[in-house]
């Protein structure tokens, strides 16, 4: 539902961001649509002190699958996407719902039915394209660093801005 | 609150108010497009922006900044002092409501006894900042681009390596946050422009200007708690308590709150854990306990800077028996003057005997909004039990209209009366099947095990 107009923009307290939906994050860490990707950590199955970048780029469709040490994910190839790309798919249509994902990504969806992840990745035909590692890897570790952030009891004024939204939004 | 107290309040009109407001919509409608770009109509409201300050003492700044921006210098002190004269016209409508709303529900208000802020000093961190938010100004929103948005973390980021500037810190981040979702701006519809030119201006005063605290009391007495609302964005969770402080000097109506960092997939309920280091304040919500406060310190405009060490539990007090019998007796602070801001409006009322419409309460035929998208998804209280309910202790808000923001109602589920409140939840989820969901999924513990890990590598 698109808000009225004139309401929306002199709202002080106009929503912009959708509400995040609860997922599980063991898998799947860390997923964002940012820099024109869809990007995330995948963490290992088999080595808990790994894990992979996976992103996916919108547009082109194009995928890149590497540990964060940068070295290449034997999973993903020319013949397709390995099961990190496949995963950090599937928990960003969780994450933002399918549509928000699909319109990012610039994937043509079907109108009709009730398309999920499934269609999502079948509808995309990139090919391998290697990405550095480098720079998701520290987006994950900033976005983690929130959590080591000392508690605060200052008064925070701006925080009026910011009420938690609830799920009839 | 009764059907009178209602009908005065929704019944108010302030023409001072729509003609500030009318002034500020203009000065938005500038930083949609840029102020780099200003055609004849958005130079005007510049213009007509500074001309509301011609008699005040801001009048000689603001003039010169707005002949400077209008003649295409757009710099940095003339920004300030643009950002300046927008927030004080807030802070005038402001007031107008804030005087409203005593008269409407006559509530006692304190006046303000500390100083009006001033310049702050110079600071690399703050002066980063002050960068930024010029940039974006001179962009537009609807210029702003990736590499622009990202351009502040830098700033942002060092931030947060200051207590003191959490809040500038946590105000920056929620804006890049939204300026990134919202891409590509050119042509994102409808723009919140009120809202971005409210962040805008508080961040370029927060990082202008010292707002200005005033002296500190030392207070000691029982802290009797109304209510909990929680405030959050991706990064930033604060659970703030509004209650009535009883000291010698008599009942007064307090705010303390405490905040951790988080990240955009700790939703719902998962967010208590990160307050667990403040047993003593939520465990007193979640329980019903009054607090017995020893030597802590209030802040002159009515927020208590919470410290577990100087409270202890006392006995149960039921925060509706609060609501009756207190709110009509305390007396409301005055908001330091750089925070006076519609958006700060936070009046906790009490209200019973009243029907329902949709998204509304009906007293004495006088409809008050009930802001139903504010019940956090980390708490009990639904919009079912708000519907079904008879008594409810809530804030008196504004945003373009009045509005009640709930914080516990007493409903009647299957003929029996409960009552629910939104801190119910703050020691953790009292509801069996959300707590067992919680312990299957500990998107906390997942991420902290995460961060041992490769954080410190």
């Amino acid at each position: 539902m698109q808000p009225e107009a004139p309401e929306y923009e002199q709202s002080s307290t106009a929503r912009v961001l959708p509400p995040v939906q609860p997922r599980k994050l063991a898998k799947v860490p860390f997923v964002e649509l940012a820099d024109g990707r869809l990007q995330g950590v995948v963490s290992s199955g088999s080595d808990i002190a790994r894990v992979y970048v996976s992103s996916v780029e919108a547009g082109s469709h194009d995928y890149s699958c590497s540990t964060n040490n940068n070295r290449p994910c034997g999973g993903a190839g020319s013949y397709g996407t390995c099961k990190h790309v496949d995963a950090l798919i599937t928990e960003a249509v969780v994450q933002y719902g399918l549509r928000p994902v699909a319109r990012y990504l610039r994937v043509e969806l079907p109108e009709e039915g009730e398309p999920g992840a499934w269609e999502l990745r079948r509808a995309m035909n990139g090919t391998l394209n290697r990405t550095e590692a480098a720079v998701v890897f520290s987006r994950f570790l900033h976005h983690l660093s929130y959590l080591e952030l000392p508690v605060s009891t200052s008064p925070m004024v701006e925080l009026n801005w910011f009420p938690a939204a609830g799920v009839t939004a | 609150m009764l059907g009178t107290h209602v009908s005065a309040l929704l019944g108010a009109e302030s023409a001072g108010a729509v003609e500030a407001l009318e002034l500020v919509d203009g000065f938005d409608a500038t930083l949609v497009h840029g102020l780099a770009r200003l055609d004849a109509e958005r130079a005007g409201a510049v213009t007509a922006l500074a001309g509301a300050f011609a008699a005040s003492p801001l009048g000689e700044r603001v003039a010169e900044a707005a002949a400077k921006v209008t003649a295409g210098a757009v710099a940095e002190d003339a920004l300030i002092a643009l950002a300046g004269a927008r927030t004080a016209l807030l802070g005038a409508v402001h007031d107008d409501l804030i005087a409203t709303l005593d008269a409407a529900i006559g509530r006692e208000r304190a006046a303000w006894a500390g100083e009006n802020g001033k310049a702050g000093e110079a600071d690399n961190l703050l002066s980063g900042c002050r960068a930024w938010l010029a940039e974006l100004a001179i962009a537009g929103w609807r210029g702003v681009e990736s590499d622009l948005v990202s351009g502040g973390s830098q700033a942002v980021e060092a931030l947060y390596a200051k207590p003191d500037r959490r809040g500038l810190a946590v105000l920056l981040d929620g804006l890049a946050a939204e300026l990134t979702a919202g891409s590509p701006l050119s042509t994102m519809a409808p723009l919140p422009s009120r809202r971005w030119a409210d962040l805008w201006a508080r961040g370029m005063m927060l990082s202008a200007a010292d707002s200005l605290p005033g002296e500190p009391e030392e207070v000691s007495g029982r802290l009797l708690v109304l209510g909990l609302e929680l405030q959050e964005h991706a990064t930033v969770v604060r659970a703030q308590i509004h209650g009535v402080l009883e000291t010698a000097a008599g009942k007064r109506l307090v705010r303390t709150g405490v905040a951790a960092g988080k990240t955009d997939t700790i939703v719902g309920p998962q967010v208590w854990s990160l307050l667990a280091g403040f047993p003593v304040l939520l465990g007193a919500v979640a329980e019903k306990k009054a607090l017995e406060l020893t030597g802590m310190t209030l802040l002159p405009g009515g927020d208590l800077v919470w410290d577990e060490e100087k409270a202890k539990p006392g006995e149960a007090v039921d925060p509706f028996a609060t609501a009756r019998l207190q709110l009509g007796e305390a007396v409301a602070p005055s908001a330091a003057p750089l925070e006076r801001h519609p958006v700060r409006i936070a009046e906790p009322v009490f209200l019973q005997g009243y029907g329902h419409a949709a998204g509304a309460f009906v007293i004495d035929g006088h409809e008050l909004p009930v802001a139903l998208d504010r019940l956090p998804t980390a708490g009990p209280l639904t919009a079912a039990l708000v519907a079904s309910s008879t008594e409810c202790v809530g804030l008196l808000r504004w945003d373009g209209r009045w509005f009640l923001q709930p914080l516990a109602v007493r409903a009647t589920v299957k003929k029996a009366t409960v009552d629910v409140h939104i801190g119910d939840w703050a020691m953790g989820p009292t509801d069996p099947k959300v707590a067992k969901a919680l312990a299957k999924a500990d998107a906390v513990a997942v991420l902290r095990e995460r961060a041992g890990r490769l954080l410190r590598k």
